[in-house]
């Protein structure tokens, strides 16, 4: 029988959102980042924009991918094209509210923290800023229909080229 | 010439040599403040659209000077310093809003749109307590104008009253291309924000750079967005304070691509997108011109690249720090699959652009390596280090050009090396 959102406590929904959202930060902080398009579906959508941007009604977004297929382009560049000082990122992830749930779909809103660390071991809060993530039941899985990231931290420091 | 010269200028033959503590050295620093920004020149604050409507108002820099951009009630727009004429205090602690009036917190000291003061608190004192003294005059005590120039909805301030009318400060190679790209109406599609740890010259010197896009940004080369063999120039305004860089797209081969560079780690042409819609765009313009770097001094740059417009203001905030805010616009009449085009291909620049981020590492590694290196020299002469306009991309010459104007205004003259 097909996995029914609905049909699953709460205390079960929760928890099958935690755990994808922690395989999600662990892929990025473990610089797994080939599978990182894995966590989305083929037609997803990850926006990266300001919140400056999204209280003003503004388009404009620093990453704006439209398909899995632009998520592999990116990595892809990050690996053989970008240059960029090496890095480390730490996501923290927290006070998650679920919302819409159907029995195939839910909303995710949480916050997110992104440290980063550089190569001369200082460590600063890189981003900081909300996640509301469309998952969808996928082939059996969860994954992100569309994953919104939205940062406070508008004044990007020196560059942003690993996704949050 | 200046006998307190506090860096070695030696003599320039063939190209130019820059002392680095031009760009680490802090009382430096406060003397450019005052002699480039604060001085004989034109800085960029502000698209008109950002501030439509009466009242619209925008908090921004001059320098690192801080300044309010308004439009006042008959629809002119005043450039004002944002700092109370009372006790100092910033009167707009906002990005940007709409208002009627410039209210200081401090002290409620009150300005219209124009940044005449209006209205003070207890004036006339408390039960006969207090209050000013008789003689204080409203009309003494404004906020400090700038003057004001606009050009196809550019909005440039100057602390001179000297410096030349804009249209003769810009040359008419940059009102040329200013006109070209702002030729209608245009929407401000929103912000980016980049803060990078270096002085604001290397990102001056890196946009008057063509011998750097191609093998720096290497997507930009590997998909033939730009590549130093495409049919192109790099000039400058008569005076050398500005550059127009521009490339069109398609007009070198692939073969002879891989020719040119094969000395260089840059040319990858087994590097495919998995989705290219990125790429897909619109010939825009008759001209055939797919790319445009004008940099203007002192702060700002207006870049076409492929289908993305923006304009970068450049703000200097320490001698080892500037913030670069992108503005990014299309036009009114832009349909729904050309808005959509220009906001994909917003991957390409920004902090987060395929072609664009790399320039904040290029900066910040200069930075940090020219530590101590006050003496020491940069050498700056692809293309024959000579200001000269060039009909190709293998050049540094408008860095050169730069460098010349730089020194000219800041009162520096060359020495025996």
């Amino acid at each position: 029988m097909a996995l029914n959102l609905l049909n699953l406590s709460a205390l079960e929904r929760r928890f099958a959102v935690d755990d994808l959202l922690s395989r999600y930060a662990r892929c990025i902080d473990d610089d797994q980042l080939e599978h990182w398009p894995s966590f989305f579906t083929e037609r997803a959508r990850y926006i990266v924009r300001s919140q400056e941007n999204a209280s003003r009604g503004l388009p404009t977004a620093a990453m704006y991918c439209d398909s899995r297929a632009m998520l592999v382009d990116r990595v892809v560049a990050l690996r053989n094209a970008n240059i960029y000082e090496s890095h480390r990122y730490r996501h923290l992830i927290s006070c998650t509210v679920l919302e819409d749930i159907t029995a195939e779909a839910l909303t995710a809103v949480s916050n997110y923290v992104v440290f980063r660390t550089r190569t001369n071991g200082a460590t600063d809060i890189f981003s900081a800023g909300g996640y509301r993530d469309r998952i969808v039941l996928d082939g059996g899985s969860l994954r992100f229909a569309e994953k919104l990231v939205t940062f406070d931290t508008d004044r990007i420091d020196t560059l942003l080229v690993t996704p949050l | 010439m200046s006998t307190d010269n506090l860096l070695h200028w030696p003599m320039q033959t063939n190209g130019a040599r820059v002392p680095y503590g031009v760009f680490t050295d802090r009382e430096w620093y406060v003397r450019e403040q005052a002699t480039v920004f604060r001085g004989e020149t034109w800085s960029f604050v502000a698209l008109e659209a950002e501030i439509p409507q009466p009242g619209d108002y925008k908090s921004t820099f001059v320098g690192d000077t801080p300044a309010i951009v308004t439009r006042d009630n008959e629809g002119n727009i005043n450039v004002l310093q944002n700092r109370c004429a009372h006790r100092g205090a910033l009167v707009c602690r906002e990005r940007r809003g709409n208002a009627r009036r410039l209210e200081c917190v401090y002290h409620q000291w009150n300005y219209d749109l124009r940044g005449r003061l209006r209205g003070v608190p207890f004036r006339a004192g408390i039960n006969g307590n207090g209050g000013m003294p008789a003689d204080f005059n409203l009309d003494a005590h404004g906020l400090q104008s700038l003057r004001v120039a606009r050009l196809h909805g550019l909005v440039f301030a100057s602390f001179s009253s000297t410096v030349a009318p804009l249209e003769d400060y810009l040359d008419p190679m940059v009102v040329g291309a200013i006109a070209r790209l702002f030729n209608r109406e245009i929407v401000v599609t929103g912000d980016q924000r980049q803060f990078i740890h270096g002085n604001w010259k290397l990102y001056a010197e890196n946009t008057r750079d063509p011998y750097h896009a191609s093998l720096l940004h290497l997507f930009h080369n590997t998909f033939g967005l730009y590549r130093s063999s495409q049919t192109g120039a790099c000039k400058m305004d008569a005076g050398h304070r500005h550059t127009l860089l521009y490339a069109m797209a398609g007009t070198s081969s692939t073969e002879a691509d891989k020719a040119a560079y094969q000395d260089s780690r840059s040319l990858n042409t087994a590097f495919t997108l998995a989705d290219p819609s990125v790429l897909a765009g619109r010939r825009e313009f008759d001209d055939g011109i797919t790319l445009v770097i004008l940099a203007v001094f002192p702060n700002l740059v207006v870049q076409q690249i492929a289908n993305t417009l923006a304009v970068r203001q450049i703000v200097p905030y320490s001698v080892d720090s500037f913030e670069l805010v992108w503005t990014h616009f299309g036009y009114a009449d832009d349909d729904a699959a050309m808005q959509e085009i220009r906001l994909k291909q917003t991957n390409l620049i920004g902090p987060a652009g395929y072609v664009a981020m790399e320039d904040g590492e290029a900066v910040e590694i200069v930075q940090r390596a020219i530590t101590r290196g006050a003496d020491a020299h940069s050498w700056i002469a692809m293309g024959g280090g000579r200001a000269e306009d060039a009909e190709h991309l293998v050049t540094e010459s408008a860095i050169v050009g730069f460098w010349e104007n730089y020194r000219h205004l800041m009162g520096i003259a060359v020495a025996d090396s």
